[in-house]
């Protein structure tokens, strides 16, 4: 094995060509189709994965990174799935073009923050995602839009397969498949589904439905919020065990659960309407109008006000506005999207300047688009 | 050491593996048992529900060993890694995959905390005979790479190419033979 240099080519100009097109998409988790799609942001499923013959990443010389890296890419593109694949060198790219993949959710916060050789490959349809050198060696993604976990799992499972067919895992006969933390061995694998849950929050519901849930092993976190308080009532609700049962299973733990969830949701957003029609209209003309008229305005309180606005919509308190537009606009008025739109890096006051002329001339043009 | 809660002596000392790193815990034996018996306790924040496992299902490790057993069980270190089960306990990060071989009787009250099993049911290899399910003689490499860089510090390049040989023995029997290379592709065309 060729051990000199370095393993991951820089990122060159068709790397940005990529990036730039990102901006220009939405990706697959925005969307907003699939079944579920006015609860149901997203459907996913992640399976951690080792090399048996490296370190685990944190124990890893930055030679073995540099070499895993390598092993991993040049093996996967042997296989079918490997050929779609766009990689991109994340060790070497610019903050805020890693924060620009973590706002997207290709890679995780951890990994941007990340030391040493590593990447990330992705599909042209932005569903399939691997991370190299991230926790493990190796985490295969697959997302979803709407209630799909059935489909990301599916699809997963291919990938999954044919990557195992070129790279020796690290496995053990009572373990299972062997990852860096104890907490993802066996199955290895993460299912989750993004919700909004607007209603739950306005009718303080939501605390009791999570006690629920942890009750029966499912992790609750916030939207990008790692740990912190969930950003404009968006949950992500994932299995916390990974061993004993098997992906099936799993995937219908989480599952199973989504339906009681989106019922309870739709309760609570009928309730609202039937007994404070006044009220719930109140608010969502009221964050709507802010969001058109604002000067300045932090991502935090963007993401509160679409939340509103999204449940606006879909109750029909708010026409002419399309799901798909306020999705968009959740991940466009982001700190890296905003700026990479923009062409400018900006501080925090200058972005909170440009995020609310962004949403004005947003809102103006399609109002003007409907005028003509 | 004095009990966290109290002026006892601590004789418990447990380790809560958390994804964010971990938490230790000493404690008396009074103290101990209603933290162990406490029921699953509610988190107080998202923070707390992460992915991965949050404190209400992190596990204790090393329930009822003395000071002095749990500061021999820190010294061992990994035959493969070199990780000692001090350092895993400090950053809640195995070193390779042979530590769940080296510390499996350590890790399983750990790991059976957290999942509530000890075995996995799900998905396995397919591996073409005569290579087993389990790579754990594939995960030697690791060893024997560390090995040949001492020897080669040493100087002692007898031992070097010995453990050079062995790895490429390994690595053809596990890997080599494994995917279309790109010649053959090629070639195929």
């Amino acid at each position: 094995m060729d051990r000199g240099g370095s393993a991951v080519p820089r990122n060159g100009e068709d790397i940005r060509m990529k990036l730039e097109s990102l901006t220009q998409s939405i990706g697959e988790w925005l969307r907003g189709t699939g079944p579920e799609s006015d609860i149901v942001m997203s459907s996913r499923v992640r399976l951690a994965r080792n090399v048996a013959h490296y370190p685990f990443v944190s124990r890893a010389t930055e030679q073995d990174r540099a070499d895993i890296e390598r092993f991993l890419r040049e093996r996967i593109a042997t296989v079918p799935v490997g050929k779609g694949l766009e990689y991109i060198d994340v060790g070497h790219l610019e903050e805020i073009d890693r924060q620009f993949l973590v706002e997207r959710q290709l890679i995780s916060r951890e990994h941007a923050d990340a030391q040493g050789a590593r990447s990330v490959a992705i599909d042209r349809m932005e569903q399939v995602s691997l991370m190299i050198n991230e926790e493990d060696h190796l985490r295969i993604q697959c997302m979803h839009s709407g209630l799909d976990l059935k489909g990301a799992w599916e699809q997963i499972k291919v990938v999954d397969d044919q990557i195992e067919k070129v790279v020796p895992y690290a496995f053990h006969p009572r373990w299972g498949y062997l990852t860096a933390c104890p907490t993802n061995v066996g199955t290895g694998i993460r299912v989750s589904v993004m919700l909004h849950l607007p209603a739950l929050v306005i009718t303080r519901q939501i605390d009791k439905v999570f006690r629920s849930l942890h009750k029966i092993s499912l992790a609750v976190r916030g939207l990008y919020g790692e740990g912190s308080q969930a950003m404009g009532d968006f949950y992500q609700i994932s299995n916390q065990t990974t061993l004993g049962r098997t992906e099936e299973e799993l995937v219908e733990q989480v599952g199973d659960v989504v339906p009681v969830l989106i019922d309870y949701e739709r309760r609570a957003r009928e309730f609202l309407v039937r007994e404070t029609q006044q009220n719930v209209h109140d608010q969502v003309s009221r964050a709507f109008g802010i969001l058109r008229t604002a000067q300045t305005i932090s991502a935090e309180e963007t993401m509160q006000l679409l939340s509103r606005v999204r449940m606006g919509v879909l109750l029909g308190l708010i026409g002419d506005v399309k799901i798909a537009d306020i999705n968009s606009l959740l991940v466009r008025t982001q700190p890296a999207h905003l700026q990479k739109l923009r062409g400018v890096e900006l501080d925090t006051n200058d972005r909170n300047i440009e995020r609310a002329r962004y949403l004005r001339q947003h809102f103006e043009g399609n109002e003007a688009g409907r005028a003509n | 050491m004095k009990c966290q809660h109290c002026d006892k002596q601590a004789v418990f000392h447990i380790t809560e593996l958390e994804e964010g790193g971990v938490r230790e815990l000493h404690l008396c034996e009074d103290h101990a048992r209603s933290y162990l018996n406490q029921s699953e306790p509610e988190p107080a924040s998202a923070e707390e529900a992460e992915e991965g496992g949050g404190g209400a299902l992190a596990g204790p490790l090393g329930v009822g060993q003395t000071a002095d057993e749990l500061a021999i069980l820190d010294q061992r270190a990994c035959d493969m890694c070199g990780i000692t089960f001090f350092e895993f306990r400090n950053q809640g990060r195995l070193g390779c995959p042979h530590d769940y071989v080296q510390f499996e009787k350590e890790l399983e009250p750990l790991i059976a905390n957290i999942h509530g099993a000890t075995e996995h049911t799900g998905r396995r290899p397919s591996r073409a005979a005569p290579l087993p399910e389990g790579t754990e003689d594939l995960t030697r490499v690791i060893g024997l790479r560390r090995e040949m860089k001492e020897a080669i510090a040493l100087e002692d390049y007898e031992k070097a190419r010995e453990n050079r040989d062995a790895i490429r023995e390994l690595e053809d029997r596990w890997i080599a033979a494994a995917p279309p290379s790109r010649e053959t592709e090629k070639t195929s065309e």
